[in-house]
């Protein structure tokens, strides 16, 4: 009863993130049903501004990833490297400004995207105000998190915090490289890019790359390193494989950009560059799904009784799929073909739904009891029915996306015997038209499923006495 | 490119190669590991780690990969100035592959770009081969039917701003065109406005409702200020792109306040020059499907006409 404040683990950011990761999880993916189903149903725009496709589509691109998967990113970490470090948050007041910080942002982000106030920089929308915001945060957050590691109690740092570290200094130098701009008016937030032509481009690239190489990947493979050993209560299969892949990750990921900007104005050796590090960097990217997957030899049969294990485990299947396909795309000639195509949004979701998600909800489910001070969640035949949802969720929507995607390519090359295109553009979306209810199915399950996670959520934490956990001793 | 940059590239790029595989060859299982099981000793939260040898199949893979990246960097462009041994580049590829589809459909293109376009109707063909460029090029803002949208026109019926002669449209197509009306909201005025507005409607041959106290007013105020270019009729002048205004074909729309929107605040309509994206063959062929989607029934007729008397 008598416990020193600093013998327990700083929760109460981390709990605050939990159920944000959630709530943001819904927000964002209901944004992307519904403009899956404006593919469908151009009507549901309601003629209104706000709701057209145009500003919306970056609404759930910014929700998704830096509203749910940011918020399951930063808590996970701010959880993983107090208890791998042992030792507390070395500050609870800025914990708390990264918090509140960061949902701003988000709350300004969806204020201003729908009022189509955009630097229209894919993934970095957001105007130079909100992005300096954007910078003050993550510096508090990185000064947070390499602070709490100055203050570790173990002698060495666990993997899953290089990988938090890499991501948290990358995002850093990769945000504010990309965002510079000249503001032009005060009022409207408007402003140019400094860059221009190729270079704006090429930049704009690299930012892009990096942030699925440092956010989407590093990021969320500092959570799995922590995850998948403890849910299966093994030892990470290789100290060594970690490493590896570690450095050859973070060293090789900078170069890819430029497969973005095949057949384009980008010189010739930044584009060959580009693709031949893509094609490196597929043993790097698939020593974490060894490293994740391996770990559970010897405790195989927990992937049928533990629905938590699915989750992280099919979401590394996800990954090490993803992680193959996206090599294959950056080769030019398969590039010419998926290049402008469905099946990049195929790819992207096979990451962003089976990976990242799959991941996240993983974690929640396993960090959320002991946050709230329970043994666990409220129901487990819950988690395995979210599972299953979301999982053919999945798999509905990059099939679709796949077989139009390819569709697509084919219909646009396609030749005619005397020299013209067999096609109109319009006859290849007439094509693609079923695939796209299929793909708003797949998404609409992956939705249904968050649904019975919160509900999930709630029943758990409601009417909590939520318990600071007690730091253990470290293993000298 | 300067040679400093270039040598700056091959630096960057050879250091991150040497690098992967200096980290796989220092990292390579060091004498045989005596106990898999054993862990590196270090327990973070109850997480320990093994320090199992690293899979050979994904060692093999990872030197695959290097392997074809070097050799690619040898084959194409890639290392700063240096060309690569196949002398590739993207515009060649694309020189080459249009050479190549020259040599293959040219000479049929050229074939049917000898033919006047009035007798390419009797080419299904041809005009097969126009209707496939027009749904690729044409088909954002005339629609993949032709039959256009609010400010492009419709290209199936009879009415043409520029001319509906074979050489009218393909100047069109080819120069581009620009059709500009400037408003007169400030030199008419709210009441000028609600006049000329009235007396245009009056004109249209289509039974419209306006106010004919109004329209007479607005009459001379059209005189004077719309048919220099409208004409005193108001049939249009297809020298200078300007509208008939009294048939039922309204570009902008033909509500009474369209119509005075379109007089108050004028109107832009841009047609892109496409003699840089399509070939003098192409516009020729596009050229004859534009003119045959007004011009089939037309001569149908004309052959029924003969027949039956």
């Amino acid at each position: 009863m008598s416990e020193l404040k600093s013998d327990t683990y700083s929760y109460k950011v981390i709990r605050q993130f939990a159920i944000m990761t959630v709530v943001w999880g819904i927000v964002g993916m209901a944004v992307g049903v519904l403009i899956a189903a404006q593919l469908l149903w151009p009507e549901l725009n309601f003629d209104i501004p706000w709701l057209s496709y145009g500003r919306l589509r970056p609404l759930h691109t910014n929700a998704v990833i830096f509203a749910f998967g940011g918020s399951a990113l930063i808590g996970t970490s701010l959880y993983v490297v107090q208890r791998t470090c042992h030792t507390r948050l070395f500050s609870d007041g800025l914990a708390s400004f990264v918090f509140w910080g960061w949902q701003l942002v988000i709350v300004l982000a969806a204020i201003t995207l729908p009022m189509g106030l955009t630097s229209t920089k894919e993934y970095a929308e957001l105007e130079w105000p909100i992005d300096i915001l954007i910078a003050v945060v993550w510096v508090a957050y990185a000064v947070l998190y390499f602070g709490t590691i100055v203050r570790r109690r173990t002698s060495h740092i666990y993997v899953a915090n290089w990988f938090y570290g890499a991501f948290i200094i990358t995002i850093a130098l990769l945000h504010i490289v990309n965002s510079a701009a000249i503001p032009v008016n005060l009022t409207t937030w408007k402003s140019y890019s400094v860059y221009a032509g190729a270079v704006d481009a090429m930049v704009q690239w690299w930012y892009g790359h990096n942030a699925v190489g440092f956010y989407l990947t590093a990021g969320f493979l500092g959570m799995m390193y922590y995850f998948v050993p403890k849910q299966a209560n093994r030892p990470v299969f290789s100290y060594r494989l970690s490493i590896v892949h570690f450095w050859a990750l973070i060293a090789i990921y900078m170069w890819a950009g430029p497969h973005h900007l095949h057949y384009s104005s980008l010189p010739d050796w930044a584009q060959s560059v580009g693709m031949v590090f893509s094609i490196i960097l597929l043993a790097p990217s698939w020593g974490g799904m060894i490293n994740g997957i391996m770990t559970l030899s010897g405790a195989w049969e927990k992937l049928r009784t533990d629905p938590i294990i699915k989750f992280l485990i099919v979401s590394l299947s996800f990954y090490g799929m993803s992680t193959f396909e996206g090599p294959m795309m950056s080769i030019k000639t398969v590039n010419a073909l998926s290049h402008n195509t469905d099946w990049t949004v195929g790819h992207v979701h096979a990451g962003a739904l089976g990976w990242v998600a799959m991941i996240s909800i993983g974690a929640m489910y396993a960090m959320i009891p002991p946050l709230f001070g329970k043994i666990k969640m409220y129901s487990i035949r819950m988690i395995n029915w979210h599972f299953w949802i979301s999982t053919i969720g999945v798999v509905l929507y990059i099939s679709a996306m796949w077989i139009a995607g390819v569709t697509q390519g084919l219909m646009w090359r396609a030749v005619n015997e005397d020299g013209t295109l067999t096609y109109s553009f319009v006859e290849a979306l007439q094509a693609t038209y079923p695939y796209y209810a299929i793909r708003l199915l797949g998404g609409f399950l992956f939705l249904g499923g968050m649904f019975l996670m919160a509900y999930n959520v709630w029943r758990t934490v409601r009417n909590p006495q939520p318990v600071d956990t007690r730091i253990p001793a470290p293993v000298v | 490119m300067s040679s400093l940059l270039s040598w700056y590239i091959i630096f960057i790029v050879a250091i991150n190669i040497i690098g992967c595989v200096a980290l796989l060859y220092f990292t390579r299982k060091k004498k045989a590991i005596a106990a898999e099981n054993e862990t590196t000793g270090h327990v973070y939260d109850g997480i320990e780690e093994y320090d199992k040898p690293m899979p050979r199949w994904w060692l093999i893979m990872f030197y695959i990969t290097i392997v074809f990246g070097v050799i690619y960097l040898v084959l194409y462009p890639g290392l700063g100035a240096y060309q690569g041994v196949l002398g590739w580049s993207q515009e060649g590829q694309y020189e080459e592959q249009v050479a190549d589809a020259d040599a293959r459909y040219l000479p049929l293109f050229r074939e049917f770009a000898a033919v006047p376009i009035e007798e390419l109707l009797d080419e299904p063909r041809a005009l097969k081969m126009g209707q496939t460029i027009f749904v690729n090029t044409c088909f954002g803002c005339h629609g993949s039917d032709a039959r256009g949208a609010p400010g492009y026109p419709n290209l199936t019926d009879d009415a043409w701003l520029y001319g509906g002669h074979p050489e009218a449209i393909k100047t069109s197509i080819a120069k581009g065109r620009m059709g500009v009306m400037t408003g007169w909201k400030d030199a008419l005025g709210d009441d000028g406005l609600r006049d000329v507005t009235n007396y245009v409607l009056s004109l249209n041959e289509v039974e419209r409702r306006f106010d004919r106290d109004l329209a007479s007013q607005g009459e001379s105020q059209y005189q004077q200020i719309c048919a220099a270019c409208h004409g005193p009729d108001g049939k249009g002048n297809q020298a200078l792109g300007a509208p008939d205004l009294t048939d039922a074909i309204w570009l902008y729309g033909g509500s009474y306040n369209l119509i005075r929107d379109t007089i108050a605040y004028g109107r832009q309509g841009v047609m892109p020059a496409h003699d840089e994206i399509l070939s003098p063959e192409k516009i020729h062929l596009v050229a004859a499907y534009v003119y045959s989607l007004s011009h089939e029934q037309a001569d149908a007729s004309a052959e029924s006409g003969e027949e039956e008397p």
